[in-house]
């Protein structure tokens, strides 16, 4: 057994918090950048200007990319020869998340109950993913997600005879609806297959995944990228005022499910997609 | 080209603004979002005046995140302004003229824009550092309590932002994607 004491993870987590909100991962940059080249439309020319360079501000000042630092979501891989001392991993993450939004002056945007609405204060609870893996490391991935494009995904629970084609359409009303409310270009995070809950896991992982990598399944590879071409001739554009530039990413995970189902989610990603991780 | 403008902005300007143009504000503009409209008016039913002069104002649907030391405000782009939509026209009926946030808007606020003579500008979502540039002074004015859905009072300079549906219910949103989207 390794032995990773838990102020170890807080000290991570707090700095983890804090580089997310103010450096946008590269393959996201360098996405934005090329559909700057790209887009014909001169508002979302200047648009995707204005968002590459407040990027580049963001990371020189250390100040958030997006004013909405987001609900802390937290992947952790538990290798099994892992042993936590000093306390609970639950507890150590979320002192993390509450240290780095203090410190890192990043915004509290969690409520405490969905109805009666009070502020936390720190931005806790983070929402905690937990998967035990082989090994004796623990990797830890801070995605802080915005609350507009989250507001704009959905779940589809689709009949299996409605196939490839179900699910093109699914994904096309999803993005049409997202379109100027979502902070476009965006990255879209589809889960197909395991079973409710799941597939809204497997797309909320999806997002995280690097651009420019693909599904390992041929077929899957495909429908990303017939879903990027078809996503890019809507004329949607950055943030929705028309253009060419509407996806950077069409990111697909799937999952075996039941011969009764076919579970379909759609998490949409903006074009601040923060993700960092560390392996301790 | 961007034109500038100098906030605040009566019914006769803000009716002078066209969808597509590029607009610099300068001058007054106040921070509101859900809890903040939502309590101002359960303010007003009761007697209480609104935290700022209505008439004329601008709102922009923005909560920012905390400032650093030495920061007049941290970053600070627009929120879904859809949200503000069961509130916007009683707004407008009191007197605002100008609403600065992202995203769609609903018939009822595009109705009532057109009967009050209002219009909406959208800023660069995500775009919260470089937006934050633009504002000089930030006062927290009302519902300190809300935290960063706190009403405050911004100085602005050459802020950006892009006529999105005009006073005569033009919209950008509809126009711009037809331009672009391949059959």
């Amino acid at each position: 057994m390794r032995s990773i004491q838990v102020k170890t993870i807080v000290e991570a987590v707090k700095e983890l918090c804090m580089q997310a909100n103010y450096d946008l991962p590269v393959d996201i940059f360098n996405a934005l950048q090329s559909g700057k080249e790209k887009e014909i439309s001169p508002v979302g020319q200047a648009i995707l200007e204005d968002i590459c360079q407040n990027a580049q501000l963001a990371t020189t000042e250390r100040m958030p990319i997006c004013q909405d630092t987001g609900t802390a979501v937290v992947f952790v891989k538990i290798g099994q020869e892992v042993y936590i001392e000093g306390g609970l991993l639950k507890d150590a993450i979320n002192e993390g998340v509450r240290q780095g939004y203090k410190e890192g002056y990043l915004r509290k945007s969690i409520v405490e109950n969905p109805l009666y609405r009070k502020n936390t204060g720190d931005n806790t609870p983070a929402i905690i993913h937990y998967e035990i893996v082989e090994g004796d490391q623990l990797e830890i991935m801070v995605c802080p997600k915005g609350g507009g494009s989250e507001n704009m995904s959905r779940i589809y629970m689709l009949k299996p005879s409605q196939g490839i084609e179900g699910v093109k359409a699914a994904v096309m009303e999803t993005v049409e609806l997202a379109g100027p409310n979502a902070c476009l270009p965006m990255v879209v995070g589809i889960g197909i297959g395991g079973n409710f809950e799941m597939s809204t896991l497997l797309a909320k992982k999806a997002l995280t995944r690097e651009v420019g990598t693909h599904n390992r399944d041929e077929r899957m590879r495909e429908l990303e990228e017939e879903l990027f071409e078809m996503i890019n001739r809507t004329g949607i554009g950055p943030q929705g005022l028309g253009g060419k530039i509407t996806a950077i990413a069409v990111n697909i995970e799937d999952y075996p499910c039941h011969i009764a189902s076919m579970p379909l989610a759609i998490n949409i990603g903006c074009h601040v997609n923060r993700h960092k991780s560390i392996k301790l | 080209m961007n034109k500038h403008i100098q906030l605040p902005i009566n019914k006769e300007e803000a009716r002078a603004l066209k969808i597509g143009e590029k607009v610099l504000l300068s001058g007054t503009m106040y921070t509101s979002r859900d809890a903040a409209h939502k309590r101002m008016l359960e303010n007003k039913e009761a007697g209480i005046e609104f935290p700022m002069p209505i008439e004329n104002v601008a709102i922009y649907y923005a909560g920012p995140a905390p400032a650093k030391p030495g920061e007049v405000i941290g970053s600070c782009g627009p929120t879904t302004s859809g949200r503000m939509d069961a509130y916007a026209p009683k707004f407008m009926a009191h007197g605002q003229t100008v609403m600065i946030g992202k995203g769609l808007r609903n018939d009822d606020v595009i109705q009532a824009m057109k009967k009050e003579g209002a219009v909406y500008l959208t800023a660069v979502g995500g775009a919260g550092a470089l937006l934050a540039k633009c504002i000089k002074k930030a006062t927290c004015i009302a519902y300190e309590d809300l935290g960063a859905e706190a009403i405050y009072k911004l100085e602005v300079e050459d802020f950006p932002a892009i006529v999105t549906i005009d006073s005569e219910g033009n919209n950008l949103y509809e126009i711009g994607k037809k331009e672009y989207v391949e059959k």
